[in-house]
């Protein structure tokens, strides 16, 4: 069959051989922003999902809410990686790149493997959109896709067709063509198509007309790709070995909601949320929002430094209090943190990190704001941190910051960037009944005698083993006290000027967030454990990349191990000694070198950075060449 | 049975072990000592109570009050009162900050709680000056205000807090001074009956920075012709022998007239529910505290508590699909088996 082949109908099924069978598939679909592009990559995953693949996705798109049509500006992209066996990154390049129009061909393209497949959609291959996206002249005809399998499907059209015994407008049935796409994939792909057609049944099911024309758009393309002599077979990539259990899909943001509402159940606290939407965090603000049966109280407040007050204002009335940002708005909440480091109170701060500086790249992941975590606030300020590593894990790293925030009484700051947060990942769903019970209790009594004998509160004596202070919420008889950032006298909680108390709270604070590191895991560390010639240490949404990358570099016979950071402040007890247990220690990071920065300082061990600053993740394939050179280095 | 009735309480048990540090003769002292007096008389109990401040010097009042008490940062107090009021229904939940704290580093939050009608009281000492930065002009500061930082003169116009208050929404907006104990406790009282976000302006006296700021209207020998006493469902009247009054014109704007000139019939009657902007009309009448200003309240106004709705979405959620499920929760998305 020609790739050059035109999509034109035939009248009766032409013999098909079986499906070829392929281990995974990397697809990206790319369109013009209005056109869908998310909805479609996020149902072929779905049912992916459903099937038992293992899958990972990357979801791109621009920031601005709709930048004109057909430009190069304005291209939304969906890349979903699906495979028979345990992957654990959305793919270096893709196989298979869907554009629906000549914009999304031109940006994409570069983006595709050597000799991968091309589907476009032909009819939007126009003057005018060729002329929007820079091109003088049709790829399509001027030879400039030789070496790639191009498949030209009139989809715009075929919709149009489909829809019209439906009396849609043609205009309206327009808007179907990605369920086209979708359905066109469904069959290459062998995907089932119940899960879809339920779906759109759910979502548009009050308006039967865009309901029917979706379904229509669907079935007409997967019907192309039966009957259309265009594919010899369709493929199949089979469910991937998985543990036995109940899986669903989740992405990063979900998943931390969902972490949240687990943690104030395990906790028996109510969940209080106050935020202010900003990209890429508004997402956990709505999932939590519907969880009002919960118990779960969210308030949009007029800003961020409000949303953290109230959360603060929650927490000291005993509630989970919780605020989720993005880097911008940490830098607002900056004070607040101080704050209740101060009154040594519960916190979580969740950031979903972005690209920076500033707005930076909205919509784009970065991993630049560990040292904002770490240092962003006045004063000697210890704020310890957990960084979330895959869209599953913000689920458990929400669960551990809220046990150690309620333990230590002390704000806790969670890192996850835009890359976890709407990437999806299959997710064997935990026994509720083995996770971790991190009830609290509040203090109800006196709790020293004071020079007159009288029993009093203090609000500032500390727990001997935690050094956490203990929490009296108001309506508490008895045990009123005045708490507020002016430094504290250590045990009365008093005003205090006092030079040498306040190096002894300094000290305080500090060694509270420290003694942490006796209550975390020790690193755990994989790979060739005992003789390995270079360590590769990384933290956040890296993980994925990397360990795909020691897989790939393992599998050559070399040497390496890998461990991933969970913890960041305080480091794990035995870090040092791990770091220094191996010749060479290779930190890859989505900024200019944070960790391996801190690494550096704590352990003086020569820490190896490798950056990305682009605002997409790292592949495997970058890492692979990275580590081989410094192995070879 | 749990007893339920409230101790019995005097001044003193509201009182805390703390040394009071305020600039002597501060404005300040005679606003704890109106509201250290309330507190036995409102039948509340005292850890019950909260007062949630930003920085400045009226910030320091949790400190003095026996009571749970949270010293904020600046500006914040309004946000982190809300955070603590959506949370504890169940509190007392009083904000105090002064006019840079309220109208300036915090105006954002002062007003979002005012429209949100969250169930705090706010407690705003103006003195139009800021104090514990030692004597810059504040938002409240009149046009020329020669400070450390406006050698020259201030050229910033100021905010009238009532107006502001109204503008924001606020349902109960007041104006009392620190030179009138029974009047600021009676007006603090009516503040704690309000149901939702209560507004009070002070005018307090900062004698070390800016003395003698409202001394033309509340120094005793000005009140009765400088401060027009507002009572719902009196006619709007002041002077010695109540001689003067505030008219509204046939031309839509209100008067200050002699009332034997225009006859009693046509002097306004106050009324704190008109919804119609009367209450912001007469927040316009006086321009900074040299003419005759307005005192008591300007509106009280029943809408939605913001609490109160809150709790009653969660309720109905509940009641709607019952207690949460946790692992309902995590199993409500499509779900696969693998054997």
């Amino acid at each position: 069959m020609s790739p050059r082949n035109k999509g034109v109908l035939v009248s009766d099924t032409a013999e098909r051989t079986a499906p070829e069978e392929l281990d995974r598939v990397i697809i990206r679909f790319a369109g013009d922003s209005g056109d869908g592009m998310q909805l479609t990559g996020d149902r072929f995953t779905s049912a992916s999902a459903l099937l038992g693949n293992d899958l990972a996705t990357l979801p791109e798109f621009p920031a601005e809410i709709r930048a004109p049509a057909g430009t190069l500006a304005g291209v939304s992209a969906f890349q979903v990686h699906i495979s028979d066996h345990d992957i654990t990154t959305p793919g270096d390049a893709p196989n298979v790149l869907v554009a629906m129009n000549p914009a999304a061909l031109r940006n994409e393209l570069p983006k595709l493997e050597p000799g991968g497949t091309i589907i476009v959609n032909v009819d939007t291959f126009d003057e005018r959109n060729l002329a929007k996206a820079g091109y003088d002249s049709n790829p399509l005809v001027d030879g400039s896709l030789k070496g790639y399998t191009v498949y030209e499907v009139p989809m715009t059209s075929l919709t149009k067709q489909a829809c019209e015994p439906l009396g849609v407008k043609p205009r309206d049935a327009d808007r179907s063509k990605n369920f086209f796409a979708l359905g066109l994939l469904s069959w290459m792909y062998t995907r089932p198509e119940r899960p879809t057609l339920d779906w759109i049944e759910a979502k548009f099911g009050k308006n039967e007309l865009v309901r029917d024309a979706n379904v229509a758009a669907f079935k007409a393309g997967h019907a192309f790709g039966e009957t259309a002599e265009l594919f010899d077979h369709p493929y199949e990539v089979r469910p991937a070995p998985q543990k036995p259990g109940i899986y669903t899909n989740i992405n990063g943001n979900t998943a931390m909601a969902w972490g949240l509402v687990a943690a104030s159940q395990l906790a028996k606290l109510p969940l209080f949320l106050g935020s202010y939407p900003i990209t890429p965090a508004s997402d956990i603000l709505h999932e939590l929002s519907k969880h009002k049966n919960f118990g779960v109280r969210t308030l949009q407040a007029e800003d961020e430094i409000a949303g953290i007050g109230a959360a603060l204002g929650a927490a000291y009335g005993g509630h989970l209090g919780c605020t989720t940002t993005s880097g911008p708005g940490v830098a607002l909440k900056a004070e607040t943190i101080g704050l209740a480091i101060s009154l040594e109170l519960p916190l979580l701060i969740i950031d979903i990190q972005r690209g920076g500086p500033s707005t930076g790249l909205p919509t784009k992941t970065e991993q630049a704001d560990l040292l904002l975590a770490m240092y962003g606030h006045h004063g000697e300020s210890p704020l310890p941190i957990v960084a979330a590593y895959s869209p599953s894990h913000c689920f458990f790293a929400a669960i551990e910051a809220a046990r150690i925030a309620l333990k230590y009484r002390t704000p806790v700051m969670v890192l996850s960037d835009g890359y976890l947060a709407n990437g999806a990942e299959p997710w064997l769903l935990p026994d509720v009944s083995t996770l971790p019970d991190i009830s609290v209790e509040f203090a109800t009594t006196p709790n020293h005698v004071d020079d007159d004998g009288k029993e009093v509160f203090w609000p500032y004596l500390r727990d001997p083993e935690t050094l956490a202070r203990p929490w009296a919420v108001p309506g508490t008889p008895g045990l009123m006290h005045r708490i507020g950032g002016i430094e504290k006298a250590d045990g009365s909680g008093n005003i205090s000027y006092d030079p040498d108390n306040h190096e002894r709270m300094v000290r305080l604070r500090a060694a509270k967030v420290a003694g942490i590191a006796k209550d975390i895991p020790p690193v755990e560390v994989t790979g060739d454990v005992a003789d390995a010639d270079l360590l590769v240490v990384g933290w956040g949404s890296t993980w994925g990349a990397i360990s795909g990358a020691v897989d790939r570099v393992r599998a050559r016979g070399r040497r390496i191990a890998q461990a991933h950071l969970v913890h960041l402040n305080p480091f794990p007890s035995d870090l040092g000694d791990v770091l220094r247990r191996y010749p060479k220690v290779l930190c890859p990071e989505m900024n200019l070198g944070q960790l391996s920065k801190l690494l550096r300082a704590e352990y003086l061990v020569d820490v190896r950075s490798v950056s990305k600053v682009k605002g997409v993740p790292f592949t495997a394939g970058e890492l692979e060449t990275a580590i081989l050179e410094t192995l070879d280095d | 049975m749990t007893d339920t009735s409230v101790p019995t309480t005097t001044r003193k048990d509201w009182a805390s072990d703390q040394e009071v540090r305020w600039c002597p003769g501060c404005g300040d002292y005679s606003i704890l000592a109106a509201v250290q007096l309330l507190m036995p008389e409102l039948g509340v109990r005292r850890e019950n109570t909260v007062f949630v401040s930003g920085i400045g010097c009226a910030a320091r009042f949790p400190y003095y009050m026996n009571t749970y008490g949270l010293h904020g940062i600046h500006g914040r107090a309004p946000a982190i009162a809300t955070g603590l009021a959506m949370a504890r229904p169940d509190l007392d939940v009083w904000v105090v900050g002064g006019d840079g704290d309220m109208l300036s580093i915090g105006g954002n939050h002062l007003i979002h709680a005012l429209r949100r009608n969250v169930n705090i009281k706010i407690l705003m000492f103006n003195n139009q000056i800021y104090g514990l930065t030692k004597g810059q002009y504040s938002p409240t500061s009149e046009v020329g205000k020669v400070t450390k930082s406006t050698p020259f003169g201030s050229l910033d116009t100021p905010f009238n807090p009532i107006s502001v208050a109204l503008g924001a929404e606020a349902t109960f907006v007041a104006r009392t001074h620190d030179m009138d104990r029974q009047h600021m406790m009676e007006t603090f009282r009516r503040a704690h009956e309000h149901k939702g976000a209560a507004f009070i302006e002070i005018y307090q006296n900062c004698n070390v920075f800016n003395d003698g700021a409202f001394e033309s209207i509340t120094a005793k020998s000005n009140r009765d012709d400088m401060l027009i006493p507002l009572e719902h469902g009196q006619p709007i009247r002041f002077g010695k022998e109540r001689e003067k009054g505030v008219m509204l014109g046939t031309d839509g704007r209100l008067h200050l007239v002699e009332v034997a000139e225009v006859g009693e019939d046509r002097i306004l009657v106050h009324d704190e529910k008109n919804d119609r902007g009367l209450g912001f009309m007469l927040s316009r009448l006086s321009h900074g505290p040299h003419e005759p200003t307005p005192i008591g309240v300007f509106r009280a106004v029943e809408h939605p508590e913001y609490v109160e709705e809150t709790d009653r979405q969660l309720l109905a959620a509940q009641s709607q699909k019952g207690p949460g499920d946790l692992r309902a929760l995590l199993h409500s998305g499509a779900t696969w088996t693998v054997e």
